[in-house]
């Protein structure tokens, strides 16, 4: 199966920007026709590997050889060229196209020049191989980042590359998405496709890959089978020291009594939820347990003010809000989101972590609008510190940082300047294991400061080993109020897929 | 083996900045610190206090206005209006310093300028329409309305109480010189020292990040575009006291010498980082070629075409820069 010689061997590939080396002394053979995993922490330089290969870096010692031939100048062109296709952790796509255009992008069937028919027929055949189910019409800046994903892979499926490079495939997806990917991922390599599946989730990598290279701090630490791993051998490889992947310890549930921070009564949006009633009482954590899609981020985002509401109430701290409520006036009350997607709606990335850390709570280091300086650093300094943010200078450049970096960054500005509410869409996503458990402390931390917490996330052993209590949710709407020391995720998906298919009955039964 | 082979090419990666980056960051400076040394070699009346005064004098009202426009586009905002709003200020200001008195003239300018530049900012807010449109449509009106208080006539301004501003010198310095580095200097400190300016940069960088960070990202907005209409108004009143006429059609053209020499400078076009010494610098830099043309006695059309072959080379430049990240 994979006797045949590798599809991208890479030989002592070393990289650096500035003076901070990212790879050192990268080798490794990824053999045709395998599924080939890269893992270690945020920062081990798996992504880097990724964009080495796939033309976005070029090596600055060592070689690379694509099917036995050398590669020298390297772009994403002529990667794709050669049959190498990246999917991005950071997705590449035209927002204002629709999924067919995305898809086929570049490559639209023409007659010189002007478009033609073909595409649609093109698109069918490729969704046998991929079975998505995505709306080939639909325009991209409408969907959610789980689907954007799916559209991105198509789109290396249809340039019939022969290596496909998937940095974290699967942390916007569901258990169920996942598990279609790595259907997919082995029809890909029935075809002969080489993969390499740049991952944080080590079950996905135990169930699917063939292969695995363990990385850190920018150097590969080993290239075995993947049979014979466990959890536990690639975690002890990534940390170099063994570790095991525990919970924090949840501080006190807050009394029943307790006033609540926020509280919704029969909430409905113009975004699609219905029927929502739900409190969160201070320093308490309170999960949103549902699959992608489920109206987890739309709760959040009419908690924040960012959508309308409809009907039914909406109090902070006991004062209902009326129809001006909007993001300014929420976040005046104490309401905080720490967004899914920290590029593009949490961080500045043309500033550094000074300024970025600060950005909440100008007020509190400022005097008649003048910012005072020594307490800035001071401050950003005591916040690196904190969360071990790495590198720890004052004025980095986070633009450059690892996933889980940016996320702490992200983090500080928040924890600087306690708010009432912290919304948390996604904390850990596309983060590393030792960031992974810095951010699970930091919300264990402001829960017993007294922060109400609303925890949303796609893995649901995170959501339910952090939280008191919990909201189960299909279809914008809640349908149970559980107490998540009690759950396990076991019960709580059987309960989400049994909502869900009762859901579909009463929609086949109601039109008659 | 290898190690042999890299170390002659690694040898210059010790810098902590390579000199590309050097060239971007600094380019403008390079270039200026050369014309400065060419110039000087080729003529003699260049090096001299006088000369190096009156292109800083000359450059005052471009320099304010290009001071301002720096918040508006790191703010990520842009600027069309400047030279209507210039044009309206100079009409303005020459009308009442003959009609109402001089010296509240000389405050009327920046304070029209700061009421349609703080229109501009409501409408592009209000109305969520992109700042190109709106102060292209705006600087019609602007420029239409500066016509109508004058009727298209000039007004000439020969009242000592209001020369002085554009004419006047304490010691060896104008005033307007004065002026302009005392507002080069507020601009500075609003833009670093401030929570403002702070708030100017995360609003450029990343509007939805400021946005849920409880920024008033729309204020943010108004407030650059007010100062940019103040800046402007304040150029066109030192412009009108120095040549003693007002006319409407003053400042034509110069919202573009403006934003040229932002960009030329080295603020990014796409907001979010910039300072306000790189347009200073900008603004020196066109001046100097310039200078150097009337020194030279050149066709001033090679002037245009100089000018415009920097600030393309510039560009390019920066857009290197960021492409390697």
């Amino acid at each position: 199966m994979t006797g045949k010689g590798p599809a991208v061997r890479l030989r002592a590939v070393a990289k650096s920007f500035g003076d901070t080396r990212i790879l050192d002394d990268i080798t490794i053979d990824f053999r045709a026709g395998s599924v080939h995993a890269l893992v270690g922490e945020n920062g081990a330089g798996k992504s880097s590997v990724g964009k080495i290969v796939g033309g976005y870096y070029s090596a600055d010692e060592g070689s690379v050889e694509v099917f036995g031939k050398p590669v020298t100048r390297f772009s994403p062109r002529e990667a794709l060229g050669r049959g190498i296709a990246m999917i991005h952790q950071e997705l590449q796509l035209v927002p204002e196209l629709t999924v067919l255009q995305n898809v086929f992008l570049g490559l639209e069937s023409n007659t010189a020049g002007f478009l033609g028919r073909g595409d649609l027929a093109r698109f069918e055949t490729l969704e046998q191989t991929c079975a998505f189910g995505l709306d080939p019409h639909a325009k991209v800046a409408d969907m959610r980042i789980a689907e954007r994903q799916k559209v991105e892979i198509m789109r290396a499926v249809a340039r019939e590359a022969r290596v496909i490079i998937m940095d974290e495939p699967t942390s916007s997806l569901t258990e169920d998405e996942a598990e279609r990917l790595h259907q997919l991922i082995a029809r890909l390599k029935a075809r002969g496709v080489t993969v390499i599946y740049v991952s944080h989730f080590l079950d996905h990598i135990l169930a699917t890959c063939d292969r695995v290279t363990i990385m850190r701090d920018g150097r590969v630490i080993r290239t075995d089978d993947i049979a014979g791993e466990t959890k536990q051998s690639l975690v002890d490889s990534m940390l170099g020291q063994a570790s095991d992947i525990s919970w924090p310890e949840l501080p006190a549930a807050p009394a029943r009594h307790i006033a609540s921070v926020v509280q919704m009564e029969n909430v409905a949006t113009e975004t699609g939820l219905r029927d929502i009633s739900l409190q969160v009482r201070p320093g308490e954590i309170v999960g949103l347990i549902g699959l992608v899609g489920s109206g987890r981020s739309e709760v959040a985002r009419a908690l924040f003010g960012a959508d309308r509401i409809t009907e039914g109430t909406y109090s902070i701290m006991g004062v209902q809000q009326n129809s001006r409520l909007n993001v300014t006036r929420a976040v005046a009350q104490g309401i905080a989101l720490v967004p899914e997607d920290r590029r593009k709606q949490g961080l500045v990335l043309t500033q550094t972590t000074r300024p970025n850390v600060s950005l909440a709570s100008l007020g509190k280091i400022s005097r008649f609008g003048f910012i005072n300086p020594r307490k800035e650093r001071r401050r950003t300094a005591e916040m690196i510190d904190h969360f071990g943010i790495v590198p720890g200078k004052i004025d980095g450049e986070v633009a450059f940082y690892s996933g889980g970096n940016q996320q702490k960054v992200l983090l500080s500005k928040w924890a600087v300047e306690k708010p009432r509410l912290l919304i948390l869409d996604e904390p850990s996503r596309g983060v590393d294991i030792g960031a992974r458990q810095r951010i699970h402390e930091f919300i264990i931390e402001m829960a017993a400061s007294g922060v109400g917490v609303l925890l949303i996330s796609s893995e649901l052993e995170e959501v339910i080993n952090l939280s008191h209590r919990g909201y189960l949710m299909s279809e914008g709407q809640i349908f149970a109020e559980v107490d998540c020391r009690q759950l396990t995720v076991e019960t709580a998906l059987n309960r989400i897929f049994r909502q869900q298919g009762a859901a579909a009955r009463t929609k086949e039964v109601s039109p008659q | 083996m290898s190690v042999v082979q890299n170390s002659p090419g690694s040898a210059p990666r010790r810098f902590s900045v390579s000199p590309g980056d050097f060239a971007r960051d600094y380019g403008v400076l390079v270039i200026i610190a050369l014309l400065l040394v060419g110039l000087s070699l080729i003529s003699d009346s260049f090096l001299t206090a006088r000369n190096l005064l009156n292109i800083l004098n000359q450059s005052a009202p471009l320099a304010i206005i290009a001071c301002a426009l720096t918040l508006v586009i790191i703010g990520g905002g842009f600027d069309l209006s400047t030279g209507a709003i210039f044009g309206v200020a100079s009409v303005s200001a020459g009308w009442i310093a003959i009609n109402v008195d001089p010296y509240l003239a000389i405050l009327t300018g920046p304070l029209i300028g700061l009421l349609l530049g703080c229109i501009n900012g409501v409408i592009i807010t209000g109305f969520g329409v992109h700042s190109f449109l709106v102060t292209l449509a705006t600087s019609l009106v602007y420029r239409g309305v500066a016509i109508l208080i004058t009727g298209g006539s000039l007004i000439p301004v020969r009242i000592a109480e209001f020369s002085w501003v554009g004419r006047g010198r304490i010691g060896m310095v104008n005033v307007a010189v004065i002026l302009f580095l005392l507002f080069m200097v507020v601009m500075m400190v609003v833009l670093n020292r401030t929570t403002f300016g702070r708030r100017v940069f995360a609003v450029g960088g990343n509007e939805e990040a400021a946005l849920l960070s409880g920024i008033r990202t729309n204020m943010v907005k108004i407030a650059t575009f007010s100062l940019s209409g103040m800046a402007a108004g304040l150029a066109g009143v030192i412009a009108v006291s120095r040549i003693s006429m007002a006319e409407p059609q003053a400042g034509t053209g110069m919202e573009f010498e403006a934003i040229a020499a932002v960009i030329l400078g080295g603020t990014s076009i796409m907001g979010g980082a910039g300072a306000i010494w790189r347009s200073v610098a900008g603004v020196l830099l066109m001046a100097l070629i310039n200078n150097g043309f009337n020194i030279l006695n050149v066709n001033p059309f090679f002037k245009d075409l100089t000018t415009g072959v920097i600030i393309v080379v510039a560009v390019a430049l920066a857009a290197s820069g960021g492409k390697r990240r």
